[in-house]
């Protein structure tokens, strides 16, 4: 028993070391650049990809190997240059989430091209030349590469202190990660100091990857499955620091090496609690500090204007072109203009938070899934009418909204976006694992809508309707004295809160409202689809709707709307016609970010307002 | 050797400096004087490219520096003392006056640390201090070190009686009296006239943005009205 024990805190210990590699990266360089970067779980991969080329093309023996090792850490960390210099360097100053969504766009562009250059197969490595062995430890043979990657942890972690703390540069950049104006003004070059880090960032992910070369096989799936627990170790660490990840890496490390043995179901579903009860009780993790934002710029937003009359307008003709015209569609069209209404209102959901109530969610997909797996769990067990699902699903959202929503509200910027995230990946695991209920990966089939709403084009009015009502009192509440609330709670939370408003709790009832939102149209999707999946909360649709919203524009009321139009359209046109869908939505997204900060909405305002 | 002239710059829709012009020869100390808000500290940011100027000229030792980033301005040979001081809380006394070193011109006697310490002795017993545990008055001078290890030939001082003991206050005067005496160009901004007028040879007066009043300090002290009207609160 004790040994089996043993033998499993070693390979925590073991996995504790790559990960802490690949946080060391992401924490280091968020420190200085402020930017998370979402990217650094494709670093991690083309490290792995990288070396299985180098290695396995390279002569056999101690040379290729760790020659091949090292050099594709190299070439990663070259690849971070590239993306530091053409993307980041432009979006420095722009909105924590944008920049979140700028490289997702990477994130997505670097899965097509691996797809492109190593094909979809799992590839196998060999194995480390010397470190092929076991060693026995009280009787359990332990692989010696293990023993490996267990001291390159700590010795990484040893080597970085002395950078930082030994060398001149190590010095600026630790001063840089406190106040990089100030260490601009004393005349270092922000931008040589960026781009060196990332350069380091992206050599330790490299490496984290190029090591994994004997342990797994590499494959296209590495990149978010890092990406998302280097997160949560990074935060429960605290952004920015370097023991922080250390520590977390090795808590977490454990928590899964042990978490397998007494609760085989929920180990994911621990690692995203364990976050959230680290950032409820120390908001800025383990060993991390409030950022200095005393001399972050701050951006008060300008008010929203009302809708003028030719908004007013465009707004009547798109509804009576919505009513009038699907009669005479086909039965595909149909679909298709029901999941845009269904889209419309997840946007204005999403909006209602982001926009109004200036708080980043990267996990809105949480409320849409639980909204479907709401009705689809009561029609699967107890066999519940359609009425009584679309019923049930903004309650069990909205309870989410309530529950996840008075953790998640406290936060703000990064902090909240990854709480945010942590939320929906409980949810999603839960619906992965909890595989007799949920039916895990496989989903709910078989989730219809009631005699009545069966044809297309009835379920279209019925989506319609819901959907658009629900978007209008979204909208009446933006203008409703209650808007206002959370927009001068946005503005200048103190000033708010010396005039008596309870900022906190007008927080909390926008984020369960926009749950509640985002829940109804999760019902209405599981119906118009007549299945529901785990993929419903998982991260590219959190990304979907940010998409949405910002495609729109984040500060305009109709943005989410003509984003949702716009976005459904394009990604329905770019499925049915490439192959690489992934890469041109990436390149959008990346498009996006860099030249319509303001969204479709904002830049057409920008264009009204000149002519003026 | 300091020339700037109708320099305008907005915070938002805020338009803050509506024009300022002055000038600093080599050598001198240059006093700006003026209330709480009146554009002091947008002065010396927008000198130093922290505020980006949207009209007018920063010319030093012949070049136009306005427009350029912070980081080219200070090794055009401008040091930036900030009125929050901003010191690197987490680095030590000597990482902190390390993160400022810069080169020095030909012919320039270079700045370390030993002379720092000459100016500052104080500095020179906390040399491991993490500059987050050193009081005001030592993080001001810490400041200033930091500043001075670029080597500048014109500092721009915001503020560095602000919050401190008089007797440190006058600690500050001596030691600004020295770096003249060394040929270095001053602009000190100030609310403090005491101070202003131990150290500074001539002042200009800032109000809602524009220079108002310029000349000796003598002539400044003789003058109520002025006083009255610019820097009475």
């Amino acid at each position: 028993m004790f040994e089996n024990l043993l033998v499993q805190g070693l390979s925590g210990l073991a996995s504790a070391s790559s990960l802490f590699l690949v946080a060391s990266g992401l924490t280091v360089i968020f420190g200085v650049t402020r930017i998370v970067n979402f990217a650094h779980g494709s670093l991690y991969m083309m490290g792995a990809y990288l070396s299985w080329t180098l290695v396995t093309a390279l002569p056999r023996g101690h040379l290729g190997f760790w020659g091949g090792v090292l050099v594709a850490a190299l070439i990663v960390g070259v690849i971070g240059v590239l993306i530091e210099v053409l993307l980041l360097r432009r979006i420095y100053k722009a909105p924590e989430l944008f920049q979140l969504l700028g490289t997702f766009g990477v994130v997505l562009i670097v899965q097509d091209v691996a797809l492109m250059i190593w094909g979809p197969q799992d590839l196998l490595g060999p194995r480390a030349p010397g470190l092929r062995g076991a060693v026995e430890i009280l009787g359990v043979r332990f692989p010696l590469y293990e023993l490996f990657l267990i001291a390159v942890g700590p010795v990484v972690l040893g080597l970085l202190w002395l950078l930082f703390h030994r060398t001149r540069w190590g010095t600026t950049v630790r001063a840089a990660t406190a106040d990089r104006e100030m260490v601009g003004a004393l005349g270092v070059n922000q931008r040589m100091l960026f781009t060196t880090v990332f350069f380091l960032g992206s050599v330790l992910a490299g490496l984290g990857g190029a090591l994994q070369l004997p342990r797994e096989s590499v494959n296209l799936q590495m990149d978010l499955a890092i990406i998302a627990e280097a997160f949560v170790v990074v935060v429960i660490g605290g952004l920015g620091s370097l023991p922080g990840a250390f520590l977390a890496a090795l808590l977490l490390g454990q928590l899964q090496a042990f978490g397998i043995l007494i609760f085989p179901k929920i180990t994911l579903v621990l690692a995203f609690l364990v976050m959230a009860v680290v950032l409820v009780v120390r908001p800025h993790g383990l060993l991390g500090r409030p950022p200095a934002s005393a001399h972050a710029a701050h951006v008060v937003e300008p008010p929203y204007p009302p809708a003028t009359p030719l908004v007013r307008y465009l707004g009547f003709a798109a509804l009576a072109l919505a009513v009038l015209v699907p009669p005479f569609m086909g039965e595909f069209a149909l679909i298709v203009f029901t999941e845009i209404a269904i889209m419309v209102l997840f946007a204005a959901s999403l909006h209602f938070i982001m926009g109004p109530g200036g708080m980043a969610s990267f996990g809105h997909a949480a409320y849409f899934g639980l909204g479907a797996y709401g009705a689809a769990l009561l029609a699967k067990h107890f066999a519940a009418p359609m009425e009584l699902g679309l019923f049930a699903a903004p309650l069990m959202a909205g309870f989410a909204g309530v529950v996840f929503g008075w953790f998640c509200v406290r936060l703000s910027g990064v902090y909240a976006a990854m709480l945010t995230l942590a939320f929906a990946q409980i949810a999603w695991s839960t619906a992965f694992q909890w595989v007799e209920v949920t039916g895990g990966d496989n989903g709910i089939l078989g989730v219809w809508p009631s005699a009545w709403a069966q044809p297309k084009l009835v379920y279209y009015y019925l989506a319609l309707v819901l959907c658009v009502g629900v978007t209008l009192l979204l909208r009446r509440a933006i203008f409703a004295p209650f808007g206002y609330a959370l927009r001068a709670g946005r503005d200048s939370p103190l000033r708010a809160e010396a005039i008596g408003m309870d900022g906190f709790r007008i927080r909390w009832v926008a984020f369960i409202f926009a749950a509640i939102a985002a829940g109804v149209a999760g019902g209405l999707f599981a119906y118009a689809k007549g299945s529901v999946f785990p993929t419903y909360m998982a991260i590219p649709r959190s990304v979907d709707a940010l998409l949405m919203v910002l495609l729109g524009g984040v500060q305009t009321v109709s943005g989410p709307i003509v984003g949702a139009l716009a976005y459904t359209w394009i990604h329905e046109q770019l499925m049915r016609s490439f192959d690489l869908w992934r890469l041109f939505l990436g390149s959008v997204i990346v498009a996006l970010v860099l030249f319509f900060p303001q969204g479709l909405v904002g830049a057409a305002q920008r264009l009204t307002e000149r002519r003026k | 050797m300091l020339e700037v002239e109708g320099l305008h710059a907005h915070y938002g829709r805020a338009h803050i400096l509506q024009g300022v012009t002055l000038a600093a020869r080599q050598g001198e100390v240059v006093a700006l004087l003026g209330r709480n808000g009146a554009g002091k500290s947008t002065t010396m940011k927008s000198i130093m490219g922290m505020v980006r100027p949207s009209q007018g000229q920063v010319r030093f030792e012949g070049r136009d520096l306005a427009g350029r980033e912070p980081f080219e301005i200070a090794r055009a040979g401008i040091g930036y003392v900030p009125e929050e001081r901003r010191i690197f809380t987490e680095l030590t006394v000597m990482e902190n006056l390390d993160v400022g070193r810069r080169p020095p011109r030909p012919g320039q006697q270079a700045w370390t640390e030993e002379r720092v310490f000459a100016l500052f002795p104080s500095l020179g017993a906390m040399r491991a201090r993490p500059g987050g545990r050193m009081s005001g008055g030592e993080q001001q001078m810490l400041t200033i070190g930091r500043t001075l290890m670029g080597n500048p030939r014109l500092i721009l001082l915001d503020e560095p009686s602000e919050g401190l003991a008089p007797v440190i206050i006058e600690r500050m005067a001596d030691a600004i009296l020295a770096l003249k005496r060394d040929g270095l160009t001053v602009l000190l901004s100030e609310q403090n006239l005491h101070f202003a007028r131990l150290v500074s040879d001539r002042a200009c007066v800032l109000e809602k943005g524009q220079i108002r009043w310029e000349g000796t300090l003598e002539a400044l002290m003789a003058d109520e009205a002025v006083k009255q009207q610019y820097l009475v609160a």
